[in-house]
């Protein structure tokens, strides 16, 4: 809400992502980024974890720099639900006014952002990429990336407190773990009641176990249009597990049935930050484009040398996809 | 049922092209459509219309006077009623401004045109914005539940529920909700319909209602356009290129390169590339598992199971015998 009293706000706090009591990568980036941010403010990170059974995981959010965790455990909160996680989290700021609020940009996350910000009627920003401190004005910028990823828009919330975003997985590093950290754990009281509840799980159905998560990958061996054939990009498959990557792959692939959903990359697909990404016969289409802009190193493989991938990339190499493809192959054997 | 469905006109971000000599992006002159995910939620509304007889269809959107054109293809495809939420006041409007400037529209309407909305469709996210935010809101000031990422929906009019498939990162959740809900909905979740020849007449004669400022006595001025925004965009940029990129001069020596690359990341791989030519024989007379070392499928499968601190222990031990051999 519109607040005059600003002191009475302190702490950057973190709501952290689980799914059935296992706490998401996310949260330890978000401890990290709250941490950097609680430093320059002179102030402390508190965690908000909530669960059925999460108290072990509360000892690994110490070790990764939470200074004090809210434990909220009730069968109730083992898996994530709009109305519940929204009632218990507000509750508690009603009487903890945080500063400075970072909930995973998950699609639990970004379901539970702007519910919470329609509660408590403060700003709330997107699916941020980029943190920075006004350290003058005490206020965070939050920056995110607009128009399917071709513009940043660096946006603050100057007289609303919470300052409140979801903050994008796999952006910002892990922090290290260290083992003699302080930090206090609290077994916190909250009321919660099953009416509280209107939407009720029935199941769960996980991406099939042969399948991998893109978004964690260190090398990503991806194919665009310009492979030419399905026999040709199922060589890719060789490649990546040759070197110890995973096959992404374009979104006209995807359309033609080449590859599934969860491994498109880019606007319409996952966002993905590996440290080396291969763009084999991929045209650097912007909606492409926008989504690997975190990978450490771009090498762009295409045999038009006027295609738009190379002003994206680090290393460019001219030529026929297959050609350089065999013969990294045969380097290999 | 009464069915809602809230849209908005955006610009054709896939026709966005970056100018070739000063690499920035052309905006102007791109096409406006309506949101693709709005797309999706209309044609969710339209499939429980034609599931439950008597159904009605109204479609809502905020935006300019020209967001008329948005809303009349829908009216083209199908939907009953359009409402257009028009003002100078709401301009300049964040997620939460606009939230409430839509839900107080939705209570306008309800009361005017006297129909209680049991679900609310929104598109999961809008191509300009990326927010995916200004639905949850909208039902959080409505009081409504909502199921958010919507991949399959099937409504149940006798028992006042929908059971809902949601997109989730490592899989899909099935949920059970009650209406009146909100529901947000993913491309996944149906294939948007052709306009027909008589709806299309239709939406070119419908005369589309206006909502304004003055028509919502009751809304709070201190909570819509960009003075009632909680947020401000301070700046906006365009992220910078890459760097100038390095053209390796040819397949062989790009392909060396990429493999240098990889190698640095993952120098597990690279193992079996790491051995003396003599070395292997040596290694596996040792082994006790007994690889017959004559078979080249055993020999490469006994050395790529060795893990990146087993290898380096594995090389060194491999020195060792190295330097035995030579002395015997």
């Amino acid at each position: 809400m519109a607040v005059t009293n600003f002191d009475e706000y302190r702490d950057v706090f973190v709501v952290a992502d689980t799914i059935d009591d296992v706490v998401h990568p996310v949260t330890y980036e978000l401890i990290g980024q709250a941490r950097r941010i609680a430093k320059e403010l002179g102030q402390l990170v508190q965690v908000m974890l909530l669960g059925e059974n999460v108290q072990t995981e509360a000892e690994e959010l110490v070790a990764h720099g939470a200074d004090i965790v809210h434990v909220f455990e009730s069968p109730l909160l083992k898996y994530y639900t709009t109305d519940g996680y929204t009632k218990v989290l507000t509750d508690f700021f009603e009487d903890h006014k945080p500063n400075i609020l970072l909930i995973g940009a998950t699609n639990n996350g970004r379901d539970l952002a702007p519910r919470m910000s329609g509660r408590m009627q403060n700003g709330v920003v997107a699916d941020c990429t980029i943190l920075t401190v006004d350290t003058n004005e005490g206020l965070v910028e939050w920056t995110r990336p607009a128009l399917g990823g071709n513009i940043l828009a660096e946006i603050i919330s100057p007289n609303h407190r919470p300052q409140m975003g979801s903050v994008r997985p796999n952006v910002f590093k892990k922090p290290e773990r260290i083992a003699d950290s302080w930090g206090r754990i609290q077994i916190e009281q909250f009321d919660l009641k099953p009416e509280d509840i209107r939407m009720k799980r029935l199941d769960f159905i996980p991406f099939s176990k042969d399948g991998y998560n893109i978004q964690e990958a260190d090398i990503i061996v991806a194919g665009g249009r310009g492979m030419g054939s399905k026999e040709n990009f199922d060589k890719l498959y060789e490649l990546a597990e040759a070197i110890g990557g995973v096959v992404g792959a374009t979104r006209p692939l995807v359309e033609k049935g080449w590859i599934k959903l969860p491994y498109q990359v880019g606007q319409t697909g996952k966002t993905v930050s590996p440290k080396l990404y291969l763009a084999f016969g991929i045209s650097g289409a912007i909606q492409h484009v926008s989504g690997i802009s975190g990978a450490d190193t771009i090498v762009a493989i295409n045999n038009d040398p006027n295609a738009e991938i190379f002003q994206h990339a680090n290393y460019g190499i001219v030529g026929d996809c297959m050609e350089v493809l065999n013969d990294m192959l045969a380097h290999l054997k | 049922m009464e069915l809602l469905v809230c849209i908005k006109q955006v610009p054709d971000t896939s026709e966005i092209k970056l100018d070739p000599e000063t690499n920035n992006l052309i905006r102007t002159g791109l096409p406006s459509i309506v949101n693709p995910d709005d797309m999706h939620a209309l044609e969710a509304a339209l499939a429980v219309k034609d599931q439950y007889e008597g159904s009605r269809v109204t479609v809502v959107s905020m935006g300019p006077p020209q967001a008329e054109e948005a809303l009349r293809q829908c009216l083209a495809l199908g939907a009953d009623d359009a409402v257009l939420v028009t003002d100078r006041a709401f301009g300049g409007a964040d997620t939460l401004a606009t939230s409430y400037t839509i839900a107080s529209a939705i209570r306008h309407i309800q009361r005017t045109m006297n129909r209680q909305f049991q679900i609310i469709f929104c598109g999961k996210q809008a191509i300009d914005g990326d927010t995916a935010q200004v639905g949850p809101q909208i039902a959080e000031e409505l009081g409504m539940a909502q199921a958010t990422y919507a991949c399959e929906l099937s409504v149940d009019q006798a028992a006042q529920k929908a059971v809902v498939k949601r997109q989730h990162e490592n899989g899909y959740e099935i949920v059970e909700v009650p209406l009146p809900l909100l529901v947000t909905a993913t491309a996944e979740l149906n294939e948007p319909r052709q306009p027909g020849l008589w709806s299309s007449i239709y939406a070119k004669r419908y005369t589309i209602t206006h909502v304004t400022l003055r028509d919502m006595p009751h809304i709070d001025e201190s909570r819509i356009g960009l003075n009632g925004s909680p947020t401000r965009v301070r700046k906006v940029y365009q992220p910078p290129l890459r760097g100038k990129v390095e053209m390796l001069p040819s397949i062989e020596e790009g392909a060396k390169k990429v493999l240098e690359l990889a190698y640095h990341i993952k120098p597990e791989k690279f193992a079996h590339l790491l051995v003396p030519n003599d070395a292997p024989v040596e290694v596996a007379e040792d082994n006790d598992e007994g690889v017959d070392v004559k078979d080249p499928v055993q020999r490469a499968a006994s050395v790529e199971s060795v893990s990146p601190s087993e290898f380096k222990a594995v090389a060194a031990a491999k020195g060792d015998e190295g330097s035995k051999g030579g002395d015997r």
